[in-house]
Formats: C-alpha cells, sequence, structure tokens
C-alpha cells in the first residue's frame, strides 16, 4: 500500500457548540480521484475547507505524505501543493485570461531599472495551459475572464492550478452549474489531470458524474462518513439511497412514479 | 499527455464539430477590437463634449486661453482622481481628501508663510501630512473592516476640525499668506506662457506613474485582483493589508500636493477649500469607466473622464448659457457614461463568446 498524499484520522470539527463534522478519516492518493459525496448541508464544504487550509480541525490529525502537518493559512495549503477551483472557477471575471492566470505570481521582465509585468509570457503561458487541456476556442489571453463559458473557466481554473505543481487538486461542485456537454469536458479534463499523478478530490452530488471520474468514494451524510467505497463496489442506486440519508429514495422515487402513472405519463427514472 | 496526438484524441470526444474549430483571427486592431477596449466608452464621452462645447463655445473656447481654462482645472483633479481611481478599482472609496487638500495647503502656508521656515520645510510637512493621513485610513480599514466609506468620511471631519481649530490657535486666522520664493513656484505653483498652471505638467508625470503602476507592473495585477475578489486575491499570496495601506497613502499624498501647490499657485492657503473635489474625483473617475464596485479600470479612461469633467465645468462659461447649468449637464453626463460604460464592459466581456455564434 502507498503511502497516501494526503490523510484525515479522525477529524471532528464544530463552530461553537456546532458539530460539523465527526470522526472523519480519509486517504488521498497520487493519480487517483476521490469523489466526496454528499447532500446539501452535510458537511463537504467544510471538508474541503479543512483540506485548503481555511479551518482547522478541532480535533483530529491531518498528514502530508505521511508526516502531520496543520495549514496556517490557506496560503500555507496552496504553497504545498494543494490547490481548490471553485464552483465558478475564475473569480476575477474583469481580468484578463493572462493576468487572471498569474494572479500573485506575474512574470516580470526588466526594462532599465523597472520590473515590468511580462504580459506576452503570461498571455502565452495561460493560453498554452488551458489548450493542452482541450480548450482550443481560447486563443487570445488578453480576453476577459468574463467571457468564458463556465466550462472553459474550471478548465481555466484547473490548467493555472497543473501549472503552478499542484498535487492535490480540490474540485468544489466543478460540474454544478454546467450543461451537459460542458460538464463531460470538465469531467474529461479532470481524468486529464488525474492521469499526471495529481490527486483530485471531486465534491458533487450527481451519482452519474463522480461515477465517472472516481476511482474512490466517500459519502458523507450529517458530518459524518456514511460509506466509503472503491469504484465497482457500489451501484448507482445504493449511492444516491446513501446520499439521501437511507432507503428514502426508493420511496420517493415509487412516489414519483405514482404521480406520472395517474397523469398518464410513462415513468420516468429520477436523477 | 502533452503531446498534440493525445491532445487531439482526448479533444474530438464530445464534439468535434465546434471544438475542432480553427483558432478565431486576432480582433485587436480591427474596429470591433477598438469598441471593446474598455475606455472607449469614455473616449466617446470626451469626444462628445469637446464637439458639444467647440460648437457652441466658438473659437473663445478653441483658444489657447479655453484650453488653460479646462487643462488646469482637470490637472487639480486629474492628479487627485488617479490614486481615487487606484483605490476605487482596489474596491475602496476615499473621501478624506476633500479636506487633506486644505490642511496641506495651511500646513505649508503656516510653517513656510506664517511661520517664515524654508518652502522646502513646507512642502515636506504639507506632503508629510497628507501621508500621514492617508496612513490612518487604510490602517483603519484593514484593521476595523469598517467599509471605507464611513472611515474616510470620519477623518474627513476629523482632518476638517484639526485643520480649523489649529489654523485659529496658531494664527488666529483662517486664511493665511504664503510667497514661495524661486525655484519652488516656478516648479510648482505658477502659470507656464501666463496661462498654463506648472499642475498640468505634474499632471502629466502622475499619469506616466500611474500608467506604469497600473498596465506595466505587478502590482496593478494585484490591485485588479484585490477589487475583484479580496479572498482570493489574499489567498494567491497577494499581501493585501500593506496594498491597502500603500493606496490610501498614494491618495492622500496626491491630495496633499494638489493643496501645497494651490497656496503656492495663490500664495494664499484657506481652510475651507478642497470640498468640490471629493465628488468631482468620483465623478472624474466612474465617467472614465472604473467600476464603482472595483476590479475594473484603465488609466486612460480615468484621464478621458477627468477631461471630460473639466470641459463640462469650464466650457459652459464659453457659451453664453447660464453657468448653473453645468451641474445639470455633469449629472446627465454621469448616469449616460455609467450606461455606457457598462455597454462597452459587457461587450468586452462577450468578445471570447463570440466563436461560438
Amino acid at each position: 500500500m502507498p503511502v497516501p498524499l494526503l490523510k484525515l484520522t479522525n477529524v471532528n470539527k464544530s463552530f461553537g457548540p456546532i458539530d460539523v463534522l465527526h470522526g472523519i478519516s480519509l486517504e488521498i492518493f497520487a493519480g487517483e480521484t476521490l469523489c466526496l459525496l454528499g447532500d446539501n448541508g452535510a458537511g463537504k464544504s467544510t471538508l474541503i475547507k479543512i483540506l485548503s487550509g481555511v479551518h482547522k480541525p478541532t480535533t483530529g490529525a491531518v498528514e502530508m505524505d505521511g508526516a502531520p502537518l496543520a495549514f496556517d493559512s490557506p496560503r500555507d495549503a496552496a504553497e504545498r501543493g494543494i490547490a481548490t477551483v471553485h464552483q465558478f472557477g475564475g473569480t476575477f471575471p474583469l481580468m484578463s485570461i493572462g493576468r487572471s492566470f498569474f494572479v500573485g505570481a506575474e512574470p516580470t521582465r526588466r526594462v532599465g531599472p523597472l520590473r515590468v509585468f511580462d504580459r506576452k509570457t503570461a498571455n502565452e503561458t495561460a493560453v498554452r495551459a488551458v489548450r493542452k487541456l482541450g480548450i482550443t476556442r481560447i486563443d487570445d489571453g488578453d480576453r476577459l475572464v468574463g467571457g468564458l463559458s463556465g466550462g472553459e473557466r474550471q478548465a481555466l481554473a484547473i490548467a493555472r492550478a497543473v501549472h503552478f505543481g499542484a498535487k492535490v487538486l480540490i474540485l468544489d461542485e466543478p460540474t454544478a452549474a454546467l450543461g451537459v456537454k460542458e460538464a463531460a469536458h470538465v469531467l474529461r479534463i479532470v481524468l486529464q489531470a488525474r492521469q499526471s499523478g495529481i490527486a483530485v478530490v471531486f465534491i458533487t452530488h450527481n451519482v452519474v458524474h463522480a461515477l465517472t471520474v472516481g476511482d474512490h468514494f466517500a459519502v458523507l451524510i450529517r458530518g459524518a462518513k456514511a460509506a466509503d467505497f472503491r469504484k465497482g463496489e457500489k451501484s448507482r442506486e445504493e449511492i444516491t439511497d446513501l446520499m439521501a440519508g437511507g432507503e428514502h429514495m426508493a420511496e420517493l422515487e415509487a412516489e414519483i412514479e405514482g404521480f406520472n402513472a395517474a397523469a398518464g405519463q410513462a415513468p420516468e427514472a429520477v436523477r | 499527455m502533452t503531446s498534440d496526438a493525445s491532445r487531439a484524441a482526448t479533444t474530438a470526444a464530445p464534439n468535434p464539430a465546434q471544438d475542432a474549430a480553427p483558432p478565431a483571427p486576432r480582433a485587436r486592431r480591427s474596429l470591433g477590437g477598438l469598441l471593446r477596449r474598455p475606455e472607449t466608452g469614455s473616449l466617446i464621452g470626451l469626444a462628445a463634449v469637446f464637439a458639444f462645447f467647440s460648437f457652441f463655445g466658438g473659437a473663445d473656447f478653441l483658444s489657447a486661453g479655453g484650453f488653460a481654462s479646462w487643462l488646469n482645472v482637470a490637472s487639480e483633479l486629474g492628479i487627485i482622481a488617479l490614486p481615487v481611481g487606484l483605490l476605487m478599482i482596489a474596491g475602496q472609496l476615499d473621501l478624506s481628501i476633500g479636506t487633506i487638500l486644505p490642511a496641506s495647503s495651511m500646513t505649508v502656508a503656516i510653517v513656510s508663510g506664517r511661520f517664515g521656515a524654508p518652502i522646502v520645510v513646507g512642502i515636506l510637512a504639507s506632503l508629510a501630512l497628507g501621508l500621514a493621513v492617508g496612513y490612518l485610513n487604510g490602517a483603519l480599514v484593514v484593521r476595523t473592516k469598517v467599509p471605507s466609506f464611513v472611515v474616510t468620511l470620519a477623518t474627513l471631519f476629523a482632518v476638517a476640525g484639526f485643520t480649523l481649530g489649529l489654523s485659529v490657535i496658531l494664527t488666529g486666522s483662517t486664511s493665511v499668506a504664503l510667497t514661495a520664493p524661486e525655484p519652488a513656484k516656478g516648479l510648482i505653483g505658477d502659470y507656464v506662457g501666463g496661462k498654463f498652471q506648472t499642475s498640468i505638467f505634474w499632471w502629466i508625470g502622475a499619469v506616466v506613474v500611474v500608467e506604469f503602476v497600473l498596465h506595466r507592473s505587478r502590482y496593478g495585477n494585484w490591485i485588479l485582483a484585490l477589487g475583484g475578489d479580496p479572498v482570493s486575491a489574499r489567498n494567491a499570496g497577494i499581501p493585501v493589508d500593506r496594498l491597502t495601506i500603500a493606496l490610501f497613502m498614494a491618495s492622500g499624498l496626491c491630495a496633499a500636493f494638489v493643496g501645497m501647490e494651490q497656496a503656492i499657485l495663490f500664495n494664499s492657503a484657506q481652510v475651507s477649500a478642497g470640498q468640490s473635489f471629493i465628488f468631482n474625483s468620483i465623478i472624474a473617475v466612474v465617467v472614465g469607466g472604473v467600476l464603482l464596485t472595483g476590479g475594473y479600470g484603465t488609466v486612460a479612461g480615468i484621464v478621458f473622464g477627468t477631461m471630460t469633467f473639466a470641459i463640462v465645468n469650464q466650457g459652459i462659461f464659453y457659451t453664453g448659457f447660464d453657468a448653473n447649468w453645468a451641474s445639470a449637464i455633469i449629472g446627465a453626463l454621469l448616469l449616460a457614461a455609467v450606461l455606457m460604460n457598462n455597454t462597452f464592459r459587457n461587450m468586452a466581456m462577450s468578445v471570447a463568446a463570440r466563436p461560438k455564434a
């Protein structure tokens, strides 16, 4: 068994009297995708905030490459190679692609005594990095991030993380706001990133998307890990039921079918 | 992974027809590209206002004296509007410039006029005052997280009170005479060719410096990122607090410079000058296409906005219209400019989506 890149052991997090996470243990390996599944309010966001250094666990241990550590800040986590991409990807819609790609790490060149922002290098590097992920529609680094589609922004943010040497890529509901085709693009990029040896943590409540890219799955219910299994060990229906917190989904689906039958429609599967 | 072959293979999967489209030709130099430049809106506004007053103002407006009249106003406003614009791009407002200006006027007049210290001492004292108030603004905003509107509103009044109180204690008056010797007078506060204020040249210098900072240095990227999303900017490693304080100090310094320049130019200082600069600088910056909520703006736009404001403000005197109408024009202009700038900003954003259609 290889050493996990990132390991949580028995992590608890409470905000004042409210317990948000209890007893979470996770192992994240290089070149694998861990899917974190859970309904709204299950604690997914808090968990990724712990992984990305925003929150510190109340109790429990975090290890990276087998060595215990505590992130001081998101910046600290980022420097250790943990990159987080949020649902809407680029957070600077009114900055150019080249500029936003290099925020905080701008390439400069010397002109006499002055250090000048190297727009050409920045734009070329950024465009090359996203094109490498298969987004060929982006060809001008001067364009504004806000002009990109949701999937392209995700791709740009992932390309940025990869470019700056991310070891762990945390994707927070990257496909939630996207159409079918754009989501497929992003899933492909996730597989590409995993193939290059990055550990991917993929947060979603879409079971189909999770099954497409996941190697390893963890289901959160009300702040606790309800299940932990590998690809192929559970069916889509089983996972859906788990996420919904038990057997209710089957009942609910039966009820919906009842309504459909009453309305004279062909029953449709509920996602 | 990085070879073209594997890229093509992975790319083709979902919808080859659309994704395999050849790269669109660069639209930078075309008319369409120009229309999508963010400062185009403010340039059109400037051209329209200039044409309007050239028509109604006639030869007088277009004479050297006419140009001097609005350039003098534009230069003083412009020196302040530049750092105020940077602050607004970074997501902050600075109202305190309105009393830093007279406070600095009074400082140089009291130190060098009333007490007869060398003019250099007076100049440095007034600039130091601006930097100090700017530092206070920045530190309060960073530490307390109180919106800068409120913080600088507080310092606006506090500085006004100190200026008035100390002036009366030190000089027994609210206006102090100052006779600046050469070369200070000629370099800072004088008329070139009898008409053009030396502040015009200082403004040009400030434009060059701020243009470099915002558009050619890495700090410009930090300012844009800070205004766009402070949390992400901080996570990206930008020293957000120091940057904020530095920007407030820059606006304090520039407001102090204009106050000091006015005292030397007019050979006297009053405690009540400068209030008009608060709103005028905001108008100039917003007309220039800077987003009031931060994250977007250009130096060219701020310069155009400043000139537009100054032309309306001064041009009215050349038209034979009642000068009272100038404010109405400025109000309409402000609204029109913001609407137009929104349109141009959306066009700039839509540029990437075009090949899809």
